[in-house]
């Protein structure tokens, strides 16, 4: 496994630096942005003394250079600042609404792989004939249009029109949980509260969808082109002569080596719905981190903006890493290569 | 003796945009218990779709139209259900491809693939005895390491050793019949002798019938009792290994012996496959037939 180990601190390594440039992008770009943050937090009835105590005490009078200086003092101390919105840690602001953007986000992976992946399967097991035609248009139309069109024809469709699901929020109300993991499935779960576990399924199901459409047609798309061309490959002609059934064939003997090349691009759109998530959650109303991080933005938060970036990078670079990891465990030629090719 | 295969007047048509092709004209050989058979012939004169057809794989194709008798040990294959058809596959017909390394599955270990193919005669082998069978197996194809070899995937293991592995993987079930569709012309040419002697040896151990394809004289000389020549679709000259040899009675049976190379030298000749000689009707030596 020491291939594996290779590739894991390799990747880590990357993560970093990518994550060091994002900083310092972001918060240059923050810091373009014209307006005074200062006078924005204060409000116009703030006299110039308080602005200017306040740019004192924000380091704003410093050089870009050291006021990056100062937060990644801060930062190595995990302290992202105070924001300006709530007049709250950055940090608790988004371990606060974190949790419900990356419940929204996974639940929107597992749908994309849970249907896209079976979807591509049979598309190309029955590939030529009329299932195959029927899951490619369908899948085509799923990438045709962004995730925030879909959330509102659906939201229209099944919570208006046909009001199967709820129209906004994360659970209704009237049930009381207590707060472990912020994950509301889990957290319902772990309260044994069945009722109110249902009730949370129920709420995301809709906004997942739409987040989780164009990336389920694209993951067939993928799967069903990478698996056509496995079938013209002699070992699932072998596997044909040697009388494996078709279907075993599609699940197991022709799917996983597809699977490799299609990863890569079903994680790149996993990571992308961290993006699509804040339309979505517009339109559903979702308590997540889109409306902090709009909200932020438009109040030229530094820290708030720095934070909210900087955590979706992380984000995004995780799970690129467990991407890659699970190519490692399902390719034998990386787990096994001798000197740890990438 | 009885015949392991027969096929009789066996005719392929494509179907394709511009109307249909017929790639077969109407093919008929036979194959007795325990006889290896070659059919020889150059690239695109219809051995290897001939092979698939016997296994019912062409037929799947939706633009193939496949007509002609097909016996299996006295069975006619076309009145099988697809399901009948391919219960044989991997039981009684068994079928080893051109090159070892990419017929095999390049994500599953050897192990696995073993036991795959033990299960089709024996559905509920467990993996334990799945891997002592092959491992029995593997021995026989002298691979003495053969813990090693189940648990290694295809691209850690020589062409040669992969080589091995399909051959005992084609005959763990004791098939009745072995499709050898150019087997080991991706490997190096000694290699290629050594594995093709192993095969040898084994099938006339197991009394298992062998339809042997090949472009190459030259093997097919050390490895077959009889003879199919084919060319552009048709059967051109049939016979016992050694009277095809000593008297090619064809035109295009000539040019193809004169193709196989010698080390002495002299090159590949240059032959004229327009000339009328290579339509002549069939020649059949003495004892081709039964």
């Amino acid at each position: 496994m020491s291939a594996v180990l290779r590739l894991l601190s390799r990747r880590l390594g990357i993560s970093l630096i990518v994550l060091v440039g994002v900083s310092m992008l972001i918060f240059g770009i923050a810091r373009v942005i014209p307006g005074d943050p200062a006078r924005i937090a204060l409000g116009p009835n703030a006299t110039e003394e308080q602005v200017a105590n306040l740019r004192e005490a924000l380091h704003l009078n410093d050089p870009v250079v050291v006021q990056y200086g100062h937060f990644v003092a801060d930062l190595l101390q995990g302290d992202l600042g105070v924001s300006l919105y709530t007049n709250r840690p950055v940090t608790l602001d988004i371990a606060q609404f974190l949790p419900a953007t990356l419940e929204l986000v996974l639940f929107a992976g597992v749908l994309m792989v849970g249907i896209g992946l079976p979807l591509g399967m049979w598309s190309a097991r029955y590939r030529g004939r009329w299932p195959d035609h029927l899951i490619r248009v369908v899948s085509l139309l799923g990438v045709s249009a962004p995730s925030f069109v879909w959330a509102v024809i659906l939201m229209l469709l099944f919570a208006f029109f046909l009001p199967i699901f709820p129209i906004a929020g994360r659970i209704t109300d009237s049930f009381e949980i207590t707060r472990v993991t912020g994950f509301l499935l889990v957290d319902t779960l772990l309260a044994g509260n069945g009722a109110a576990f249902a009730d949370a399924l129920w709420h995301i199901f809709l906004p997942a969808f739409a987040l989780a459409v164009s990336g389920i047609g694209q993951a067939a798309r993928l799967t069903r082109a990478n698996m056509v061309e496995t079938y013209d490959r002699p070992y699932v002609e072998m596997a044909q002569a040697y009388g494996f059934s078709a279907r075993r064939i599609a699940a197991k003997y022709a799917f996983k080596p597809s699977l490799i090349p299609s990863l890569t691009i079903i994680g790149l759109d996993f990571a992308a719905m961290l993006g699509n998530a804040f339309l979505v959650e517009a339109v559903f109303a979702w308590p997540g981190l889109s409306r902090y991080g709009v909200a932020v933005i438009l109040r030229k938060d530094l820290n708030a903006i720095i934070g909210t970036v900087l955590i979706i990078s992380a984000t995004f670079l995780i799970v690129n890493l467990i991407v890659d990891l699970l190519i490692a465990f399902l390719n034998p030629r990386i787990r096994h290569s001798e000197r740890g090719a990438s | 003796m009885s015949d392991v295969l027969e096929i009789r007047d066996l005719r392929l048509r494509f179907r394709g945009y511009s109307g249909t092709s017929e790639v077969l004209h109407g093919i008929s050989l036979n194959i007795r218990a325990g006889e290896r058979v070659a059919l020889v012939g150059e690239s695109g004169s219809g051995k290897s779709v001939t092979a698939r057809i016997v296994l019912g794989l062409l037929q799947e194709l939706p633009s193939a139209q496949v007509d002609g008798g097909l016996f299996f040990e006295g069975e006619d294959l076309n009145r099988l259900s697809r399901r009948q058809w391919r219960a044989l596959r991997g039981t009684s017909i068994s079928m080893i491809f051109q090159d070892p390394t990419s017929s095999l599955n390049p994500v599953f270990t050897i192990g696995t693939q073993f036991a795959e193919v033990l299960r089709r005669r024996d559905p509920k082998l467990s993996r334990e005895a799945a891997d002592e069978r092959a491992g029995t197996l593997l021995q026989s194809v002298s691979i003495h390491d053969h813990s090693r070899v189940l648990g290694a995937y295809p691209f850690q293991l020589s062409g040669g050793m992969n080589q091995r592995v399909v051959i005992a993987m084609a005959l763990a079930n004791r098939p009745s019949l072995l499709i050898a569709d150019e087997p080991g012309t991706a490997l190096d040419v000694t290699v290629q002798a050594q594995t093709l002697k192993l095969m040898h040896e084994l099938v006339e151990r197991s009394g298992t019938a062998v339809l042997f394809i090949s472009h190459n004289l030259g093997v097919v000389r050390e490895f077959a009792d009889r003879v199919f020549v084919i060319y552009r679709g048709r059967i051109v000259e049939q016979g016992p290994t050694r009277a095809i040899f000593e008297d090619p009675g064809h035109a295009y049976t000539r040019a193809l012996m004169a193709a196989v190379p010698r080390i002495t030298g002299g090159g590949l000749p240059d032959f004229n496959d327009s000339e009328s000689a290579f339509l002549d009707p069939m020649v059949v030596h003495g004892g081709g037939k039964a």
